[in-house]
């Protein structure tokens, strides 16, 4: 056998000349956006600016009116498939909201997030296996519940929520990383936390960050894109944007 | 692993064993075999109660547990009551036929024979002829395997068709009342080859038993009956605990949080869907030789909103609930209406159950959602048990809900 280098790629993502109407309302209007397979990107902008909408085009859950999306380094069209094929694919997404499944047990929700087989037959069949559990539990530990294993998600606080996501988001090992508002309901320490996490991650991945709070952005040390009525008004270091008067008059001048 | 499967469903020894302590009770009490306390209509009753316990696992399974309240259930149930019927019906009829026609000097060709038998069955609708659709109804090892393929076929069509549109809710209850009010439409039709509203009828004889008394013959259903609802409960307990029960409360709770974490949700529900027609199918092929007689009515919408009262009272997202509910109900239903219960009478007004039972259960329903969501069988819960705290599962949570995950 003969090991082939693995093709250099530049962009794990590749959203360009895209567009989305509500009724009228132009959301995202000709946004282009780009990620490389091991970035960290921060998006900022005031609200309504089109930042929830562009996760939803790249995850399927909206379909654009026109434009295109490829993903992987044999780009392919994410526009013909489904939420579920997309995020089968290697796209993992954290809500604005905490999203887990407060009737379930932590442990229940990190299987359900595992990387696996997900068609029925397989997922009724399967069995926990030693690494499996051993997996679980790294999670766990690594987001600090590992002591809520047993208890139901509902039961826990926003913040612990928020972390288990997060650690369902690891479990699936995703390749790019949409992460709405994590800093959202967190303690300043909590927050510190994030931040090493994402820093941390996007060593191996491209992670995208959707964040109001310009101290969690400073943290993150990373390019910014600034969204503003859904197209992209400026991007670059947090210092080059930030000196930007047109960013100044519709984000920071407020 | 059978150990970790049992040490996750506690319930499922329990209800093991209660059932098998019903059972042998009433097989020791009844007339067949036993003491002759328990008449052989009461046994029929307790048989058919079990075959209704089982549609209502269905019912917790798609409702309970997926979320999708399914009002045609029930539809699935009858179908299955139908594909044993004709069956039933065509070997009984034949055997009449036969000894009819023994008598005559020449013995009778095969061909008399199911010229006779279509006769016999279809002179009541003014036809003479067997419909394509009783082809099979002559052979055993035809004509059974129907019970699973038509209501399968029947329930992936439907369910493709529905859940691949993303159709949800109360839309998709109101498309299920439509599949079923169209399924009785069509059977009350005099030339759907089903014998219109007259239904079939005489389920009650198994071919080549005819001297076996009902009383034996009834025991026989009821034991065979009992076996299928452990086997249910067995089997629904298998898909209900594990991953993919994980997965099934997941589409409840939060279908759109599932997808995004790559699970195929139309796959699973229609899965689910195909499943439950199935179960609810092969108890209904129990049921009706126990009911001895079906027809277009047993597939009313109505009778799939019973279901859902029955698993709702019972207690929905848990199987022993289910079984409850339905057990409790549709006996005390059938005590209330078999005007066995005493009317009151007010002076100025007698309260006839019978005609107030209906609406007696409907209060009942009422006051369960309102005041005691999670059944009867949540009453269990009391006991001390493993964990079950966290969010409830109330009225609106579960099954009606259409909002979405939005981000
Ligand atoms: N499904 C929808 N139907 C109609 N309008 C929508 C829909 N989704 C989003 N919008 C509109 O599109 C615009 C962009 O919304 P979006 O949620 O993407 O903003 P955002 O940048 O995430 O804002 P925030 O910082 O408040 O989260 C808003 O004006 C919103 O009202
Ligand atoms: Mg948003």
């Amino acid at each position: 056998m003969t090991t082939i280098a693995p093709p250099r790629i530049t962009s794990l993502l590749e959203v360009s000349g895209v567009s989305v109407t509500f009724d009228g309302f132009r959301a995202i209007n000709n946004l282009s956006f780009t990620i490389g397979p091991q970035e960290l990107r921060a998006v900022i902008g005031p609200n309504g600016a089109g930042k929830t909408t562009f996760m939803d085009i790249v995850t399927g859950k909206t379909r654009p009116d026109e434009g295109t999306v490829t993903f992987g380094e044999v780009p392919r069209s994410l526009l013909r498939m489904s939420e579920a094929q997309i995020a089968r694919a290697g796209v993992g997404r954290k809500f604005q909201r905490p999203t887990v499944f407060e009737d379930q047990s932590v442990s229940e929700n990190l299987i359900l997030a595992l990387k696996a087989q997900r068609a029925p037959w397989r997922v009724l069949f399967w069995r926990e296996t030693g690494q499996d559990r051993a997996k679980v539990a790294a999670l766990a530990e690594q987001v600090g519940l590992q002591d809520h294993l047993a208890r139901k998600a509902g039961e826990l606080s926003h913040g612990q929520k928020q972390w288990l996501e997060i650690a369902m988001l690891l479990a699936q090992e995703p390749r790019l990383l949409l992460v709405d508002e994590p800093a959202a309901g967190m303690s300043f320490l909590e927050r510190e936390q994030t931040t090493a996490l994402l820093v941390e991650l996007a060593k191996t991945r491209a992670v995208v960050v959707v964040e109001h709070d310009m101290e969690f952005i400073r943290r993150l040390n990373c390019k910014v894109t600034v969204l503003h009525e859904g197209s992209v008004l400026a991007e670059g270091s947090l210092d080059h944007v930030t000196k930007n008067p047109q960013v100044i008059e519709v984000y920071l001048g407020r | 692993m059978t150990r970790t499967f049992l040490a996750r469903n506690p319930s499922v020894l329990w209800f093991l064993a209660a059932l098998a302590i019903f059972t042998l009770t009433v097989t020791v009490l009844a007339e067949g075999l036993g003491l002759g306390l328990i008449p052989t209509a009461f046994v029929k009753v307790l048989g058919k109660t079990l075959c209704l316990c089982l549609v209502a696992l269905a019912m917790d399974l798609i409702w309970g547990y997926t979320g999708i309240l399914s009002l045609g259930h029930m539809a699935f149930f009858a179908v299955g009551g139908y594909m044993t019927g004709m069956w039933l019906m065509y070997a009984r009829t034949e055997e009449i036929v036969v000894q009819a026609l023994a008598g005559s000097p020449i013995p009778p060709t095969p061909d008399e024979v199911a010229q006779g038998v279509a006769t016999q069955i279809f002179g009541v609708v003014g036809g003479s002829d067997l419909p394509a659709i009783w082809s099979f109804a002559h052979s055993a090892w035809l004509q059974l395997p129907m019970v699973v393929l038509v209501p399968a076929l029947l329930a992936m069509i439907f369910g493709w068709l529905a859940f691949r549109a993303r159709v949800n809710g109360v839309y998709l209850s109101i498309l299920t009342q439509a599949m079923t009010l169209a399924l009785a439409l069509y059977l009350f039709q005099n030339d759907s080859g089903l014998r219109g509203n007259n239904g079939l009828s005489g389920l009650q004889n198994l071919p080549g038993l005819g001297e076996v008394p009902q009383s034996s013959l009834s025991i026989w259903f009821f034991l065979a009956s009992a076996a299928l609802l452990a086997l249910g409960y067995v089997a629904a307990a298998f898909v209900t605990s594990g991953k993919f029960g994980s997965a099934l409360r997941g589409i409840r709770d939060d279908e759109q949080r599932l997808r995004f974490l790559g699970y195929p949700v139309e796959g699973y529900k229609l899965f689910v869907f195909t499943l439950t027609a199935v179960i609810a199918a092969i108890a209904g092929a129990f049921y009706y030789p126990q009911a001895g007689i079906i027809n277009p009515a047993e597939l009313a919408p109505i009778a799939s909103i019973y279901l859902a009262v029955w698993v709702a009272i019972g207690g929905r997202g848990r199987l022993y609930g289910a079984v409850i509910g339905a057990g409790f109900v549709s006996l005390l239903s059938s005590w209330f209406t078999g005007g066995m219960a005493p009317s009151i009478p007010l002076g100025f007004y007698t309260i006839h159950w019978v005609d107030w039972w209906t609406v007696l259960l409907g209060l009942a329903f009422v006051l369960v959602t309102l005041f005691v969501p999670r059944g009867i069988g949540g009453l269990f819960d009391k006991l001390p048990s493993p964990r079950r705290h966290g969010a409830q599962l109330g009225p609106d949570d579960g099954a009606l809900r259409e909002k979405e995950a939005d981000a």
